[in-house]
Protein backbone atom coordinates (compact mmCIF):
# COMPACT_ATOMS: atom_id res chain seq x y z
CA UNK A 1 0.00 0.00 0.00
CA UNK A 2 1.25 3.47 -1.04
CA UNK A 3 1.49 6.14 2.28
CA UNK A 4 -1.08 8.87 1.09
CA UNK A 5 -1.76 9.28 4.69
CA UNK A 6 -1.65 13.05 4.62
CA UNK A 7 -3.71 13.15 2.11
CA UNK A 8 -6.76 11.12 2.97
CA UNK A 9 -9.86 13.00 1.80
CA UNK A 10 -10.42 15.25 -1.16
CA UNK A 11 -10.39 18.73 -0.46
CA UNK A 12 -13.71 20.92 -1.06
CA UNK A 13 -11.95 22.79 -3.71
CA UNK A 14 -11.34 22.20 -7.70
CA UNK A 15 -9.80 18.81 -8.96
CA UNK A 16 -9.40 17.00 -13.14
CA UNK A 17 -9.87 13.89 -14.56
CA UNK A 18 -6.08 12.76 -15.11
CA UNK A 19 -5.03 12.89 -18.38
CA UNK A 20 -1.68 11.60 -19.08
CA UNK A 21 -0.53 14.42 -21.15
CA UNK A 22 -0.85 16.84 -18.47
CA UNK A 23 1.65 15.03 -15.91
CA UNK A 24 4.47 17.58 -16.24
CA UNK A 25 2.23 20.05 -15.77
CA UNK A 26 0.64 18.44 -12.66
CA UNK A 27 3.15 17.62 -11.10
CA UNK A 28 5.06 21.19 -11.77
CA UNK A 29 2.54 23.35 -11.85
CA UNK A 30 -0.82 22.38 -11.41
CA UNK A 31 -2.44 25.79 -10.36
CA UNK A 32 -5.60 25.88 -8.57
CA UNK A 33 -5.91 21.75 -8.89
CA UNK A 34 -5.92 19.82 -6.05
CA UNK A 35 -7.06 16.58 -6.44
CA UNK A 36 -7.11 14.23 -9.55
CA UNK A 37 -9.80 11.68 -10.73
CA UNK A 38 -8.55 8.77 -12.19
CA UNK A 39 -10.35 5.63 -14.52
CA UNK A 40 -10.08 2.61 -12.39
CA UNK A 41 -9.78 0.70 -15.90
CA UNK A 42 -7.15 2.74 -17.45
CA UNK A 43 -4.80 1.35 -14.14
CA UNK A 44 -5.85 -2.23 -14.19
CA UNK A 45 -2.50 -3.42 -16.40
CA UNK A 46 0.07 -5.55 -14.71
CA UNK A 47 2.59 -2.50 -14.77
CA UNK A 48 4.13 0.11 -17.08
CA UNK A 49 3.88 3.77 -17.41
CA UNK A 50 0.05 4.14 -16.53
CA UNK A 51 1.03 2.78 -12.86
CA UNK A 52 4.15 4.85 -12.75
CA UNK A 53 3.55 7.74 -13.52
CA UNK A 54 -0.27 7.26 -10.89
CA UNK A 55 2.70 6.13 -8.38
CA UNK A 56 3.89 9.54 -8.63
CA UNK A 57 1.36 11.56 -8.74
CA UNK A 58 -0.54 9.56 -5.81
CA UNK A 59 2.45 11.12 -3.72
CA UNK A 60 1.53 14.60 -4.35
CA UNK A 61 -2.60 14.57 -4.75
CA UNK A 62 -5.60 13.32 -3.06
CA UNK A 63 -6.61 10.40 -5.31
CA UNK A 64 -10.33 9.60 -6.37
CA UNK A 65 -10.71 6.52 -8.39
CA UNK A 66 -13.75 6.62 -10.79
CA UNK A 67 -14.80 3.25 -12.00
CA UNK A 68 -16.59 2.47 -15.67
CA UNK A 69 -16.91 -0.76 -15.60
CA UNK A 70 -18.48 -2.53 -12.70
CA UNK A 71 -22.02 -2.59 -14.53
CA UNK A 72 -23.57 -2.03 -10.83
CA UNK A 73 -26.70 -1.80 -12.80
CA UNK A 74 -26.76 -4.91 -14.74
CA UNK A 75 -29.00 -7.94 -14.62
CA UNK A 76 -26.65 -10.39 -14.40
CA UNK A 77 -24.12 -10.62 -11.56
CA UNK A 78 -21.02 -8.65 -11.16
CA UNK A 79 -18.15 -9.91 -12.52
CA UNK A 80 -15.84 -11.31 -10.25
CA UNK A 81 -12.62 -10.95 -12.04
CA UNK A 82 -13.56 -7.42 -12.22
CA UNK A 83 -14.06 -7.02 -8.61
CA UNK A 84 -10.90 -8.60 -7.70
CA UNK A 85 -9.14 -6.53 -10.28
CA UNK A 86 -10.61 -3.29 -8.46
CA UNK A 87 -10.04 -4.42 -5.63
CA UNK A 88 -6.28 -4.76 -6.25
CA UNK A 89 -6.15 -1.50 -7.50
CA UNK A 90 -7.63 -0.15 -4.65
CA UNK A 91 -5.84 -2.20 -2.02
CA UNK A 92 -2.26 -0.70 -3.48
CA UNK A 93 -3.42 3.14 -4.05
CA UNK A 94 -6.22 3.92 -1.19
CA UNK A 95 -6.99 6.76 -2.70
CA UNK A 96 -9.11 9.10 -1.19
CA UNK A 97 -12.60 8.23 -2.89
CA UNK A 98 -13.80 5.42 -4.94
CA UNK A 99 -16.98 5.91 -7.38
CA UNK A 100 -18.98 4.23 -10.02
CA UNK A 101 -22.45 4.88 -12.37
CA UNK A 102 -26.03 3.87 -11.49
CA UNK A 103 -25.82 2.46 -14.95
CA UNK A 104 -24.90 -1.17 -16.62
CA UNK A 105 -22.07 -1.88 -19.50
CA UNK A 106 -21.83 -5.26 -19.39
CA UNK A 107 -24.21 -8.09 -20.48
CA UNK A 108 -23.60 -11.79 -21.61
CA UNK A 109 -20.04 -11.41 -20.63
CA UNK A 110 -20.12 -8.44 -23.78
CA UNK A 111 -18.44 -5.10 -22.40
CA UNK A 112 -20.12 -2.44 -24.08
CA UNK A 113 -17.84 0.46 -22.98
CA UNK A 114 -20.89 3.16 -22.38
CA UNK A 115 -23.18 4.12 -19.76
CA UNK A 116 -26.21 2.63 -20.38
CA UNK A 117 -29.62 3.49 -18.66
CA UNK A 118 -31.80 1.42 -16.24
CA UNK A 119 -35.35 1.93 -15.40
CA UNK A 120 -36.29 3.07 -11.70
CA UNK A 121 -38.35 0.07 -10.61
CA UNK A 122 -38.87 -2.08 -7.48
CA UNK A 123 -37.02 -4.81 -8.94
CA UNK A 124 -33.77 -2.69 -10.31
CA UNK A 125 -33.63 -0.91 -6.95
CA UNK A 126 -33.27 -4.76 -5.13
CA UNK A 127 -30.71 -5.49 -7.69
CA UNK A 128 -28.51 -2.35 -7.21
CA UNK A 129 -28.38 -2.57 -3.37
CA UNK A 130 -27.41 -6.09 -3.74
CA UNK A 131 -24.60 -4.98 -5.99
CA UNK A 132 -23.53 -1.85 -4.13
CA UNK A 133 -23.63 -4.12 -1.15
CA UNK A 134 -21.28 -6.42 -2.90
CA UNK A 135 -18.74 -3.94 -3.86
CA UNK A 136 -18.79 -2.29 -0.74
CA UNK A 137 -18.19 -5.51 1.47
CA UNK A 138 -15.82 -6.73 -1.07
CA UNK A 139 -13.69 -3.83 -1.22
CA UNK A 140 -14.01 -2.68 2.54
CA UNK A 141 -15.27 0.63 2.31
CA UNK A 142 -18.12 2.74 1.31
CA UNK A 143 -18.65 4.04 -2.73
CA UNK A 144 -19.97 6.92 -4.41
CA UNK A 145 -23.12 6.41 -6.77
CA UNK A 146 -23.10 8.78 -9.68
CA UNK A 147 -26.75 9.95 -11.43
CA UNK A 148 -26.36 9.41 -14.79
CA UNK A 149 -26.99 11.48 -18.08
CA UNK A 150 -30.51 10.59 -19.92
CA UNK A 151 -31.40 10.52 -23.28
CA UNK A 152 -34.64 8.84 -23.30
CA UNK A 153 -36.75 7.46 -20.43
CA UNK A 154 -38.60 4.08 -19.76
CA UNK A 155 -42.07 3.35 -19.82
CA UNK A 156 -42.32 1.10 -16.72
CA UNK A 157 -40.24 3.54 -14.33
CA UNK A 158 -42.05 4.46 -10.79
CA UNK A 159 -39.86 5.76 -9.37
CA UNK A 160 -38.30 9.65 -9.84
CA UNK A 161 -34.35 9.64 -10.10
CA UNK A 162 -33.38 11.58 -6.72
CA UNK A 163 -35.86 9.40 -4.34
CA UNK A 164 -34.08 6.20 -6.82
CA UNK A 165 -31.03 7.43 -5.19
CA UNK A 166 -32.05 8.58 -1.82
CA UNK A 167 -33.12 4.98 -1.19
CA UNK A 168 -30.37 3.16 -2.90
CA UNK A 169 -28.16 5.42 -0.78
CA UNK A 170 -30.33 4.43 2.29
CA UNK A 171 -30.65 0.85 2.01
CA UNK A 172 -26.63 0.33 1.21
CA UNK A 173 -25.29 3.46 3.05
CA UNK A 174 -22.80 4.62 -0.16
CA UNK A 175 -22.38 7.67 -0.47
CA UNK A 176 -23.46 10.07 -3.73
CA UNK A 177 -21.49 11.86 -6.33
CA UNK A 178 -23.70 14.65 -7.78
CA UNK A 179 -23.14 15.18 -11.37
CA UNK A 180 -24.12 18.73 -12.34
CA UNK A 181 -23.71 18.68 -15.89
CA UNK A 182 -25.90 15.09 -16.29
CA UNK A 183 -28.22 16.81 -14.47
CA UNK A 184 -28.75 19.46 -16.93
CA UNK A 185 -28.85 17.31 -19.65
CA UNK A 186 -31.20 14.79 -18.99
CA UNK A 187 -33.29 18.04 -17.88
CA UNK A 188 -32.85 19.29 -21.15
CA UNK A 189 -33.56 15.86 -22.72
CA UNK A 190 -36.60 14.36 -20.46
CA UNK A 191 -38.48 18.17 -19.94
CA UNK A 192 -38.01 18.54 -16.53
CA UNK A 193 -36.75 21.44 -14.27
CA UNK A 194 -33.12 20.72 -13.46
CA UNK A 195 -33.47 23.17 -10.13
CA UNK A 196 -36.67 21.21 -8.76
CA UNK A 197 -34.32 18.06 -9.71
CA UNK A 198 -32.09 19.24 -7.00
CA UNK A 199 -34.53 20.46 -4.24
CA UNK A 200 -35.66 16.88 -4.16
CA UNK A 201 -31.77 15.43 -4.28
CA UNK A 202 -30.29 14.41 -0.76
CA UNK A 203 -27.29 16.84 -0.89
CA UNK A 204 -26.61 15.77 2.03
CA UNK A 205 -25.49 12.64 0.76
CA UNK A 206 -22.89 14.03 -1.64
CA UNK A 207 -19.24 13.66 -0.98
CA UNK A 208 -18.35 15.02 -5.11
CA UNK A 209 -19.53 17.14 -7.17
CA UNK A 210 -18.64 16.59 -11.46
CA UNK A 211 -18.77 19.68 -14.21
CA UNK A 212 -18.25 19.02 -17.63
CA UNK A 213 -19.00 20.16 -21.67
CA UNK A 214 -21.92 18.74 -23.22
CA UNK A 215 -22.88 18.65 -27.11
CA UNK A 216 -26.21 19.56 -28.49
CA UNK A 217 -28.03 17.56 -31.01
CA UNK A 218 -31.89 17.36 -31.64
CA UNK A 219 -34.35 14.57 -31.31
CA UNK A 220 -36.85 13.17 -33.23
CA UNK A 221 -39.20 16.15 -33.05
CA UNK A 222 -36.14 18.43 -33.73
CA UNK A 223 -36.20 20.02 -30.49
CA UNK A 224 -32.51 20.20 -28.19
CA UNK A 225 -31.15 17.02 -27.45
CA UNK A 226 -28.04 17.48 -25.23
CA UNK A 227 -25.23 14.90 -25.49
CA UNK A 228 -23.17 14.14 -22.15
CA UNK A 229 -19.55 14.54 -24.22
CA UNK A 230 -17.05 15.64 -21.90
CA UNK A 231 -15.49 17.28 -24.95
CA UNK A 232 -15.81 21.47 -23.87
CA UNK A 233 -16.09 23.74 -21.37
CA UNK A 234 -18.77 23.37 -18.64
CA UNK A 235 -21.65 25.57 -20.44
CA UNK A 236 -23.16 28.79 -18.66
CA UNK A 237 -26.15 27.38 -17.61
CA UNK A 238 -24.86 24.52 -15.89
CA UNK A 239 -22.45 26.69 -14.04
CA UNK A 240 -25.67 28.40 -12.64
CA UNK A 241 -27.17 25.30 -11.75
CA UNK A 242 -23.77 24.61 -9.85
CA UNK A 243 -24.74 27.85 -8.11
CA UNK A 244 -27.75 26.40 -6.77
CA UNK A 245 -26.47 23.36 -6.27
CA UNK A 246 -23.49 24.94 -3.32
CA UNK A 247 -26.14 27.66 -2.29
CA UNK A 248 -28.69 24.59 -1.03
CA UNK A 249 -26.07 22.07 -0.20
CA UNK A 250 -22.40 24.16 0.54
CA UNK A 251 -19.25 23.08 -1.39
CA UNK A 252 -17.42 19.60 -2.05
CA UNK A 253 -15.14 18.20 -3.74
CA UNK A 254 -15.72 19.57 -7.42
CA UNK A 255 -13.92 17.67 -10.61
CA UNK A 256 -13.79 18.81 -14.26
CA UNK A 257 -14.49 16.16 -16.43
CA UNK A 258 -12.80 16.67 -20.40
CA UNK A 259 -12.68 13.74 -22.10
CA UNK A 260 -12.45 14.01 -25.33
CA UNK A 261 -10.75 17.07 -27.47
CA UNK A 262 -8.51 17.13 -24.36
CA UNK A 263 -7.05 20.83 -24.17
CA UNK A 264 -4.33 22.03 -23.30
CA UNK A 265 -3.33 21.89 -19.72
CA UNK A 266 -3.88 25.73 -18.55
CA UNK A 267 -7.49 25.69 -20.31
CA UNK A 268 -8.65 22.75 -17.76
CA UNK A 269 -6.66 24.90 -14.84
CA UNK A 270 -9.05 27.54 -15.61
CA UNK A 271 -12.12 25.73 -15.65
CA UNK A 272 -10.67 24.39 -12.05
CA UNK A 273 -10.48 27.88 -10.67
CA UNK A 274 -13.43 28.64 -11.57
CA UNK A 275 -15.21 25.59 -10.04
CA UNK A 276 -13.23 26.94 -6.83
CA UNK A 277 -14.58 30.43 -7.52
CA UNK A 278 -17.70 29.92 -7.34
CA UNK A 279 -17.49 27.79 -4.16
CA UNK A 280 -16.29 30.63 -2.87
CA UNK A 281 -18.86 32.20 -3.86
CA UNK A 282 -17.46 34.41 -5.83
CA UNK A 283 -18.58 34.47 -9.59
CA UNK A 284 -16.65 35.20 -12.65
CA UNK B 1 -57.88 -9.93 -37.57
CA UNK B 2 -57.63 -9.05 -34.26
CA UNK B 3 -55.47 -6.39 -32.95
CA UNK B 4 -54.27 -7.00 -28.97
CA UNK B 5 -55.00 -2.98 -27.83
CA UNK B 6 -54.22 -4.01 -24.09
CA UNK B 7 -50.36 -2.96 -22.89
CA UNK B 8 -49.52 -4.88 -20.35
CA UNK B 9 -47.00 -3.40 -18.35
CA UNK B 10 -44.86 -6.93 -19.32
CA UNK B 11 -44.81 -5.06 -22.95
CA UNK B 12 -43.00 -2.34 -21.45
CA UNK B 13 -40.17 -4.01 -19.89
CA UNK B 14 -37.10 -3.87 -21.86
CA UNK B 15 -34.25 -6.27 -21.15
CA UNK B 16 -30.67 -5.90 -21.02
CA UNK B 17 -30.48 -8.10 -23.99
CA UNK B 18 -32.76 -6.73 -25.70
CA UNK B 19 -31.36 -3.43 -25.31
CA UNK B 20 -27.92 -4.75 -26.12
CA UNK B 21 -29.14 -6.49 -29.32
CA UNK B 22 -30.89 -3.07 -30.72
CA UNK B 23 -27.42 -1.36 -29.56
CA UNK B 24 -25.31 -3.56 -31.78
CA UNK B 25 -27.23 -4.02 -34.40
CA UNK B 26 -28.93 -0.96 -36.42
CA UNK B 27 -31.38 -3.44 -38.09
CA UNK B 28 -33.02 -3.78 -34.99
CA UNK B 29 -35.43 -0.95 -33.65
CA UNK B 30 -34.83 0.20 -30.51
CA UNK B 31 -37.17 -2.04 -27.76
CA UNK B 32 -40.58 -0.38 -27.21
CA UNK B 33 -40.76 0.77 -23.55
CA UNK B 34 -38.28 3.35 -24.45
CA UNK B 35 -39.45 6.30 -24.82
CA UNK B 36 -39.73 10.43 -25.14
CA UNK B 37 -40.88 12.44 -22.59
CA UNK B 38 -44.55 12.60 -24.41
CA UNK B 39 -43.89 8.73 -24.07
CA UNK B 40 -43.44 7.85 -27.58
CA UNK B 41 -41.05 5.57 -29.30
CA UNK B 42 -37.41 6.70 -28.42
CA UNK B 43 -36.01 5.55 -32.11
CA UNK B 44 -33.45 8.69 -32.71
CA UNK B 45 -32.79 8.79 -28.94
CA UNK B 46 -31.61 5.74 -28.79
CA UNK B 47 -29.39 6.09 -31.67
CA UNK B 48 -27.32 8.03 -28.77
CA UNK B 49 -26.08 5.41 -27.30
CA UNK B 50 -25.89 3.31 -30.17
CA UNK B 51 -23.41 5.95 -31.20
CA UNK B 52 -21.80 6.04 -28.07
CA UNK B 53 -21.00 2.59 -28.31
CA UNK B 54 -19.93 2.13 -31.81
CA UNK B 55 -17.72 5.58 -31.70
CA UNK B 56 -15.78 4.56 -28.11
CA UNK B 57 -15.23 1.46 -29.44
CA UNK B 58 -13.87 2.21 -32.96
CA UNK B 59 -11.91 5.21 -31.32
CA UNK B 60 -10.42 2.55 -28.86
CA UNK B 61 -9.70 0.29 -32.19
CA UNK B 62 -8.04 3.21 -34.30
CA UNK B 63 -5.72 4.36 -31.00
CA UNK B 64 -4.92 0.51 -30.61
CA UNK B 65 -3.64 -0.23 -33.94
CA UNK B 66 -2.29 3.44 -35.29
CA UNK B 67 -0.29 1.61 -38.18
CA UNK B 68 -3.75 -0.48 -39.63
CA UNK B 69 -5.04 2.97 -39.23
CA UNK B 70 -2.74 4.88 -41.68
CA UNK B 71 -2.27 1.74 -43.88
CA UNK B 72 -6.38 1.36 -44.84
CA UNK B 73 -6.94 5.30 -43.60
CA UNK B 74 -8.69 6.21 -41.18
CA UNK B 75 -12.57 6.49 -42.97
CA UNK B 76 -11.86 3.09 -43.68
CA UNK B 77 -10.88 1.64 -40.76
CA UNK B 78 -13.69 3.14 -38.90
CA UNK B 79 -16.18 1.62 -41.19
CA UNK B 80 -14.31 -1.73 -40.94
CA UNK B 81 -14.03 -1.39 -37.30
CA UNK B 82 -18.36 -1.22 -36.95
CA UNK B 83 -18.55 -4.67 -38.82
CA UNK B 84 -14.89 -5.63 -35.84
CA UNK B 85 -17.44 -4.32 -32.95
CA UNK B 86 -20.31 -5.96 -34.07
CA UNK B 87 -19.35 -9.75 -34.45
CA UNK B 88 -16.27 -9.15 -31.71
CA UNK B 89 -17.86 -7.21 -29.12
CA UNK B 90 -15.05 -6.19 -26.26
CA UNK B 91 -14.81 -9.33 -23.79
CA UNK B 92 -13.34 -7.43 -20.76
CA UNK B 93 -13.56 -3.61 -19.23
CA UNK B 94 -9.79 -3.48 -19.92
CA UNK B 95 -10.21 -1.22 -23.20
CA UNK B 96 -6.39 -1.26 -23.36
CA UNK B 97 -6.32 -5.09 -24.99
CA UNK B 98 -9.33 -4.50 -27.09
CA UNK B 99 -9.15 -6.09 -30.52
CA UNK B 100 -7.32 -9.29 -30.00
CA UNK B 101 -9.42 -10.46 -32.98
CA UNK B 102 -8.30 -8.26 -35.67
CA UNK B 103 -5.61 -10.75 -37.12
CA UNK B 104 -7.78 -13.30 -37.79
CA UNK B 105 -10.95 -11.00 -38.54
CA UNK B 106 -8.95 -8.64 -41.19
CA UNK B 107 -8.03 -12.86 -43.04
CA UNK B 108 -11.96 -12.72 -43.16
CA UNK B 109 -13.04 -9.23 -44.11
CA UNK B 110 -13.76 -8.75 -48.11
CA UNK B 111 -12.05 -5.27 -47.91
CA UNK B 112 -8.51 -6.51 -46.43
CA UNK B 113 -8.59 -10.14 -47.81
CA UNK B 114 -5.74 -9.25 -50.48
CA UNK B 115 -3.61 -7.51 -48.03
CA UNK B 116 -2.18 -10.80 -46.52
CA UNK B 117 0.78 -8.70 -44.51
CA UNK B 118 -1.67 -7.27 -42.46
CA UNK B 119 -2.90 -9.96 -40.00
CA UNK B 120 0.88 -9.99 -38.76
CA UNK B 121 1.00 -5.66 -38.73
CA UNK B 122 -2.33 -6.25 -36.21
CA UNK B 123 0.02 -9.04 -34.50
CA UNK B 124 2.80 -6.82 -33.63
CA UNK B 125 0.93 -3.66 -32.68
CA UNK B 126 -1.21 -6.21 -30.30
CA UNK B 127 2.23 -7.41 -28.71
CA UNK B 128 3.40 -3.75 -28.15
CA UNK B 129 0.33 -2.82 -26.35
CA UNK B 130 0.52 -5.70 -24.55
CA UNK B 131 4.55 -4.89 -23.76
CA UNK B 132 3.16 -1.30 -22.55
CA UNK B 133 1.16 -2.58 -20.17
CA UNK B 134 3.52 -5.63 -19.13
CA UNK B 135 4.71 -6.10 -15.47
CA UNK B 136 7.66 -3.92 -14.63
CA UNK B 137 11.46 -5.72 -13.85
CA UNK B 138 14.70 -4.67 -14.26
CA UNK B 139 17.03 -6.01 -17.18
CA UNK B 140 20.31 -7.34 -15.92
CA UNK B 141 23.39 -5.75 -16.39
CA UNK B 142 25.51 -7.06 -20.04
CA UNK B 143 28.47 -7.92 -18.17
CA UNK B 144 26.41 -9.86 -15.98
CA UNK B 145 26.04 -12.22 -18.95
CA UNK B 146 29.31 -11.92 -21.02
CA UNK B 147 31.63 -12.74 -17.79
CA UNK B 148 30.21 -16.30 -17.55
CA UNK B 149 32.32 -19.05 -18.99
CA UNK B 150 31.07 -21.48 -21.49
CA UNK B 151 30.38 -24.36 -19.66
CA UNK B 152 28.47 -22.40 -17.00
CA UNK B 153 26.62 -20.30 -19.41
CA UNK B 154 25.30 -23.24 -20.58
CA UNK B 155 24.07 -24.82 -17.42
CA UNK B 156 22.04 -21.56 -16.84
CA UNK B 157 18.79 -20.40 -16.89
CA UNK B 158 18.06 -16.72 -18.15
CA UNK B 159 14.48 -15.73 -16.99
CA UNK B 160 12.82 -13.00 -19.85
CA UNK B 161 10.76 -9.50 -19.18
CA UNK B 162 7.41 -10.18 -18.76
CA UNK B 163 6.91 -7.44 -22.04
CA UNK B 164 9.41 -10.25 -23.97
CA UNK B 165 7.14 -11.82 -27.33
CA UNK B 166 8.28 -12.56 -31.01
CA UNK B 167 6.78 -12.64 -34.18
CA UNK B 168 7.64 -14.57 -37.02
CA UNK B 169 5.90 -13.06 -39.88
CA UNK B 170 6.29 -14.07 -43.85
CA UNK B 171 6.06 -10.64 -44.49
CA UNK B 172 8.51 -7.35 -43.86
CA UNK B 173 5.95 -7.20 -40.60
CA UNK B 174 8.84 -4.71 -38.57
CA UNK B 175 9.38 -3.06 -41.58
CA UNK B 176 5.82 -2.10 -42.49
CA UNK B 177 5.53 -0.65 -38.79
CA UNK B 178 8.98 1.32 -39.34
CA UNK B 179 8.15 2.59 -42.54
CA UNK B 180 4.65 4.18 -40.92
CA UNK B 181 5.69 5.06 -37.19
CA UNK B 182 9.41 6.30 -37.85
CA UNK B 183 10.15 7.05 -40.75
CA UNK B 184 11.78 3.86 -41.56
CA UNK B 185 12.96 2.50 -45.23
CA UNK B 186 10.67 1.34 -47.42
CA UNK B 187 10.12 -2.06 -46.59
CA UNK B 188 11.18 -5.00 -49.25
CA UNK B 189 9.44 -8.46 -49.30
CA UNK B 190 11.25 -10.65 -46.87
CA UNK B 191 10.13 -12.48 -43.90
CA UNK B 192 10.57 -11.07 -40.49
CA UNK B 193 11.37 -12.51 -36.92
CA UNK B 194 10.63 -9.93 -34.35
CA UNK B 195 11.08 -9.63 -30.54
CA UNK B 196 8.63 -7.44 -28.68
CA UNK B 197 10.37 -6.12 -24.93
CA UNK B 198 10.31 -3.59 -23.17
CA UNK B 199 12.99 -0.27 -22.41
CA UNK B 200 11.97 1.48 -19.65
CA UNK B 201 8.54 2.38 -19.74
CA UNK B 202 8.56 1.93 -23.98
CA UNK B 203 8.01 -0.99 -25.94
CA UNK B 204 10.54 -1.91 -28.14
CA UNK B 205 10.30 -3.96 -31.71
CA UNK B 206 13.45 -5.21 -33.40
CA UNK B 207 14.38 -8.06 -35.90
CA UNK B 208 15.93 -11.24 -34.84
CA UNK B 209 18.13 -13.60 -37.04
CA UNK B 210 16.40 -16.80 -38.42
CA UNK B 211 15.48 -19.13 -35.16
CA UNK B 212 15.89 -16.40 -32.95
CA UNK B 213 12.15 -16.93 -31.72
CA UNK B 214 12.78 -20.65 -30.96
CA UNK B 215 15.95 -19.31 -28.96
CA UNK B 216 13.46 -16.70 -27.25
CA UNK B 217 10.63 -18.81 -26.83
CA UNK B 218 12.77 -21.74 -24.97
CA UNK B 219 14.28 -19.74 -22.72
CA UNK B 220 10.35 -18.50 -21.92
CA UNK B 221 9.57 -21.79 -21.32
CA UNK B 222 12.48 -22.29 -18.31
CA UNK B 223 14.73 -24.45 -20.16
CA UNK B 224 18.26 -23.49 -19.87
CA UNK B 225 20.40 -21.90 -22.61
CA UNK B 226 21.92 -24.71 -23.71
CA UNK B 227 19.03 -26.37 -24.66
CA UNK B 228 17.56 -23.46 -26.08
CA UNK B 229 20.38 -23.20 -28.26
CA UNK B 230 20.34 -26.75 -28.98
CA UNK B 231 16.88 -26.18 -29.97
CA UNK B 232 17.76 -23.26 -32.13
CA UNK B 233 20.66 -24.72 -34.26
CA UNK B 234 18.39 -28.04 -34.74
CA UNK B 235 16.42 -25.71 -36.73
CA UNK B 236 18.84 -23.11 -37.95
CA UNK B 237 22.50 -24.68 -39.01
CA UNK B 238 24.24 -21.23 -38.84
CA UNK B 239 21.71 -19.84 -35.77
CA UNK B 240 22.96 -16.32 -34.65
CA UNK B 241 23.44 -16.55 -31.46
CA UNK B 242 25.43 -13.53 -30.73
CA UNK B 243 22.43 -10.97 -32.61
CA UNK B 244 20.12 -12.66 -30.89
CA UNK B 245 21.71 -12.22 -27.26
CA UNK B 246 22.13 -8.48 -28.00
CA UNK B 247 19.35 -7.74 -29.06
CA UNK B 248 17.48 -9.55 -25.88
CA UNK B 249 19.85 -7.24 -23.92
CA UNK B 250 19.38 -4.42 -26.05
CA UNK B 251 15.71 -4.45 -25.01
CA UNK B 252 16.01 -5.24 -21.88
CA UNK B 253 14.32 -8.55 -22.42
CA UNK B 254 16.58 -10.65 -19.81
CA UNK B 255 15.89 -9.55 -15.81
CA UNK B 256 17.97 -12.66 -13.97
CA UNK B 257 20.41 -15.34 -14.36
CA UNK B 258 19.70 -18.32 -12.64
CA UNK B 259 22.70 -20.52 -12.37
CA UNK B 260 21.86 -24.23 -13.13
Amino acid sequence: MLDISPKDTLPKAGGVGYKPQHFNELMNAPGSVTWLEIHAENYMGAGGRPLAQLRHLAEKFPISVHGVGLSIGGETRLDPEHLSRLKTLIDWLNPAMFSEHLAWSTHDAQFLNDLLPLPYTNDTLTRVTAHINEVQDHLGRKMLLENPSSYLAFAQSTWSEPDFLRELARRTGCGLLLDVNNVFVSATNLHFDPRAYINAYPLDLVEEFHLAGHDEDTDELGRKLLIDSHGKPVDEPVWALFDHVIANGGARPALVEWDNDVPDFNVLEAETARAARHMQGVVA
Amino acid sequence: MTLDLTTSAQDMTVSQSRFRNALLDPETPAPDGLVTPEGTHAEKRFGVYRNNVSHSLASALVDGFPVLTKLLGEAFFRQMALVYLRIHPPASQLIMHYGAAMPTFLVGFPGTVHLKYLPDVARLELALRRAYHAGDAEAIAPADLTQLDQATLMDTRLVLAPAVETLTSEFPALSIWEFNMQDGPTPTMQAETILISRRGYDPVAQRLPLGGAVFVNALKKGHAFGTALGLATSQVADFDLTATLSALIAGHGIIKIEKG
